[in-house]
C-alpha cells in the first residue's frame, strides 16, 4: 500500500477525506465574497456566535444542525444590520454580537459538564467523527451554495464590487444580502466538524487572499480559490493522518504555507500584488 | 428647464437621510435630450438631487417622476450612474469587461457567464468610448480618462434613458477632463440626457448648455452665460465671487483673489521685521508674493 491509498482502506478516513475536500472547495468559494467585501471579522465572529447556538441546541434537545443553522443565521442578520448601523461602529457591534453569543455556549459548557467533550471537537474540529449525516450536509450546503453563487453571480459581484451604485442598476441589496448570510451560517455550521469554530475563519481567508495574488479577474480568483480550499483540504487529510496531528490545524497550515509559497513567488517573480499596493 | 417633454420632475421635493432635509422645496424639470450640470459648494446637495433621481434618497416628500414613473417603482426606465473615481475599489479583482458587464446583469439575472452578445457589446461600446482592446486588462492598469470610460460604458451598456455623473471632472487633468467632456457632448449630441455634478465652474460655463446652482435648494437655472452672475453664484456659494464675460466667454473667479497673498505677505513681513538678523529669513520664498 502507499501513502494515498491505505489511508483510503479506512472508512472514517473516505468520510473524512470526502469531507474536507467539500469544505475545502466551498471555504475556498465563499471566503472569496467574505474577503472582498472586508468581512473577514465577520467569518471569524459568526463561527464564534454558532457555536453558542450549537450549545443552546444542545440543551435543548434539538438537533445540532438545525439549532446552529437558526442562530448562526440570525447571528448574520443581526451582524449584517449592525454592520451597516451609523450610531456604533460596524466592528464593535460585530464584537458584541458574536462574543456574546459565544460566552453563551462557554457559559452553558461549564454549567454542564457533561458534554464538554462534544464541543472540544467544535471548536478544534474532529474529522474522526464525521458521520454520514456530517457528510451529507456538507454535501448539501456545498451544493446549495454553489446553486446560490451560481444564480446571483452577477448581484452577488456587483454588490461586492460597488454596493453604492449596484442598487441603482436594480440589483436587490436586501435579497442577496439575507441570501448571503445565509450561505455563510450554513457554511459555518457544516463545516464545524472539520475544521472546528476556531479555524474556520482562516479557510474561509486564506484560500481567497492567495488566489488573489495570483489573479486580477473575479471570475477566475473564485475558481482558484476553491481549488486552493480543495486541494489543502484533501492533503490536509493525508498529512493528518500520517502525521497524527489535528485536521483542522494540518489543513489551515497547509493553506498558510501556500499563500506564503505564492507571495514569495510573484514578489520574486516581480509581480507585487496590487491589492496591497498604496491606495490611488 | 423648459423643453419638450421633461424627461425628470422633481414636484416640490424636501429630501434627505437622518436629520434635516439635504434639499427643500425643488421644483425641477429635466428635458429629455438636456445636457446639464450641477454646481454648488460641497454639502449643498448636489450628489443628494443626483441620487434623489434614482430613487437613493430615503427621506422624501414631493414627487420626483422619470419618464412620468415614480423613480422608486420598478417601471422606471434604466438609469447609467457613473461613480465619482475616488469612491472605486482599485484593488478590486476586476478586469474591464468584467466592470463594464455589471451594468448589464439585468439581462439573463440568473446565468453567471456572459453571453457572446454580452461580449460583441462590451466590445463595440469600448471601441466606440476609444478604450477598444483594453477589455481584459485590470481596472487599475488604466489612465484616469481610459477609468472614466470604463464606467461610462458601465453606464451605457444597459441603453440608459438617463446618464448621471457624479463629479466626472474631479482629480483628472485638464486634457482628460476635456476628453471626457467632449466625449459627454458628443453622446448628448447623439441623444443621451446627460446630467452631472462638478465643482468647475469655468468648465460649466464653456461646455454646458444649462446649468442648476444648488445651495440646499434650487438658487437659479438656466444658461450659464444668463445666470452667472456674481449675485447669483454669491447666493450659491455664500462668496464673493467675480465674473467676466470677454468675447463671449465667461469666467468666474474669486472676487478677492490677493486677500490672501496680502494676509501671508503681512505676516511674512512682521516675522522678518521681528527676525530680520536670522539669514534663512531672507530666503523665504513666497510664491506669488512679487
Amino acid at each position: 500500500m502507499n501513502l494515498a491509498s491505505e489511508p483510503l482502506a479506512f472508512e472514517f478516513f473516505r468520510q473524512g477525506l470526502a469531507a474536507s475536500l467539500l469544505v475545502g472547495a466551498l471555504c475556498g468559494m465563499l471566503g472569496v465574497y467574505i474577503v472582498l467585501r472586508r468581512m473577514s471579522y465577520i467569518g471569524h465572529g459568526l463561527s464564534h456566535s454558532v457555536f453558542g447556538g450549537a450549545v443552546i441546541g444542545y440543551v435543548a434537545s434539538l438537533n445540532f444542525y438545525l439549532a446552529a443553522g437558526i442562530w448562526g443565521f440570525l447571528s448574520a442578520l443581526a451582524i449584517n444590520a449592525t454592520a451597516r448601523s451609523r450610531r456604533i461602529g460596524a466592528d464593535a457591534a460585530i464584537g458584541i454580537v458574536t462574543t456574546a453569543s459565544f460566552a453563551i455556549g462557554v457559559a452553558l459548557i461549564s454549567k454542564t459538564r457533561s458534554f464538554t467533550r462534544n464541543f472540544e471537537a467544535a471548536l478544534f474540529g474532529n474529522i474522526l467523527g464525521v458521520t454520514p449525516l456530517d457528510l451529507l450536509v456538507v454535501a448539501l450546503v456545498t451544493l446549495a451554495v454553489a446553486t446560490f453563487i451560481l444564480l446571483f453571480y452577477k448581484q452577488l459581484l456587483f454588490l461586492t464590487f460597488d454596493p453604492e451604485v449596484a442598487p441603482i442598476y436594480g440589483v436587490r441589496v436586501g435579497l442577496v444580502d439575507s441570501l448571503f448570510a445565509l450561505a455563510m451560517a450554513a457554511t459555518i455550521v457544516a463545516s464545524i466538524n472539520v475544521v472546528g469554530v476556531t479555524l474556520i475563519a482562516a479557510t474561509l481567508v486564506i484560500p481567497s487572499t492567495t488566489a488573489r495574488l495570483l489573479t486580477d479577474s473575479f471570475g477566475r480568483m473564485i475558481v482558484i480559490s476553491t481549488l486552493i480550499g480543495a486541494l489543502a483540504g484533501g492533503l490536509g487529510m493525508y498529512v493528518s493522518y500520517w502525521l497524527d496531528v489535528s485536521s483542522g490545524a494540518t489543513i489551515v497550515l497547509l493553506e498558510a504555507a501556500l499563500f506564503v509559497v505564492v507571495l514569495l513567488a510573484v514578489s520574486i517573480a516581480g509581480r507585487r500584488p496590487r491589492w496591497v499596493e498604496e491606495p490611488r | 428647464m423648459t423643453g419638450v417633454t421633461p424627461l425628470v420632475r422633481f414636484d416640490g421635493v424636501s429630501c434627505g437621510y437622518d436629520g434635516a432635509p439635504v434639499l427643500r422645496d425643488v421644483k425641477l424639470d429635466i428635458a429629455e435630450g438636456a445636457f446639464v450640470g450641477i454646481v454648488g459648494p460641497s454639502g449643498a446637495g448636489k450628489t443628494t438631487l443626483l441620487r434623489a433621481m434614482v430613487g437613493m434618497v430615503p427621506r422624501v416628500t414631493g414627487r420626483i417622476t422619470l419618464a412620468g414613473a415614480d423613480v422608486r417603482s420598478s417601471a422606471r426606465p434604466v438609469v447609467g450612474w457613473v461613480p465619482q473615481l475616488e469612491t472605486v475599489d482599485w484593488q478590486f479583482p476586476a478586469t474591464v469587461r468584467e466592470v463594464v458587464l455589471m451594468g448589464r446583469w439585468s439581462h439573463g439575472p440568473w446565468r453567471a457567464w456572459s453571453t457572446v452578445e454580452d461580449r460583441h457589446r462590451v466590445d463595440a461600446l469600448l471601441e466606440r468610448l476609444a478604450i477598444g482592446g483594453l477589455g481584459d486588462r485590470h481596472i487599475r492598469d488604466l489612465s484616469g480618462g481610459q477609468q472614466q470610460r470604463v464606467f461610462l460604458a458601465r453606464a451605457m451598456i444597459g441603453d440608459p434613458a438617463l446618464l448621471l455623473l457624479d463629479e466626472p471632472t474631479s482629480g483628472v487633468d485638464l486634457k482628460t477632463r476635456d476628453e471626457i467632456l467632449h466625449l459627454l457632448a458628443d453622446l448628448n449630441h447623439d441623444g443621451m440626457t446627460i446630467v452631472l455634478t462638478t465643482h468647475e465652474l469655468n468648465t460649466v460655463a464653456a461646455h454646458l448648455p444649462w446649468v442648476v446652482c444648488v445651495n440646499g435648494r434650487v438658487v437659479a437655472e438656466g444658461d450659464p452665460d444668463e445666470i452667472f452672475t456674481s449675485e447669483i453664484l454669491g447666493r450659491t456659494y455664500d462668496a464673493e465671487l467675480r465674473v467676466v464675460r470677454q468675447d463671449g466667454i465667461v469666467l468666474v473667479a474669486d472676487a478677492a483673489p490677493h486677500r490672501l497673498r496680502d494676509a501671508l505677505r503681512h505676516r511674512h513681513e512682521g516675522f522678518e521685521h521681528a527676525h530680520h538678523e536670522h539669514p534663512a529669513v531672507d530666503h523665504v520664498h513666497l510664491p506669488h508674493a512679487e
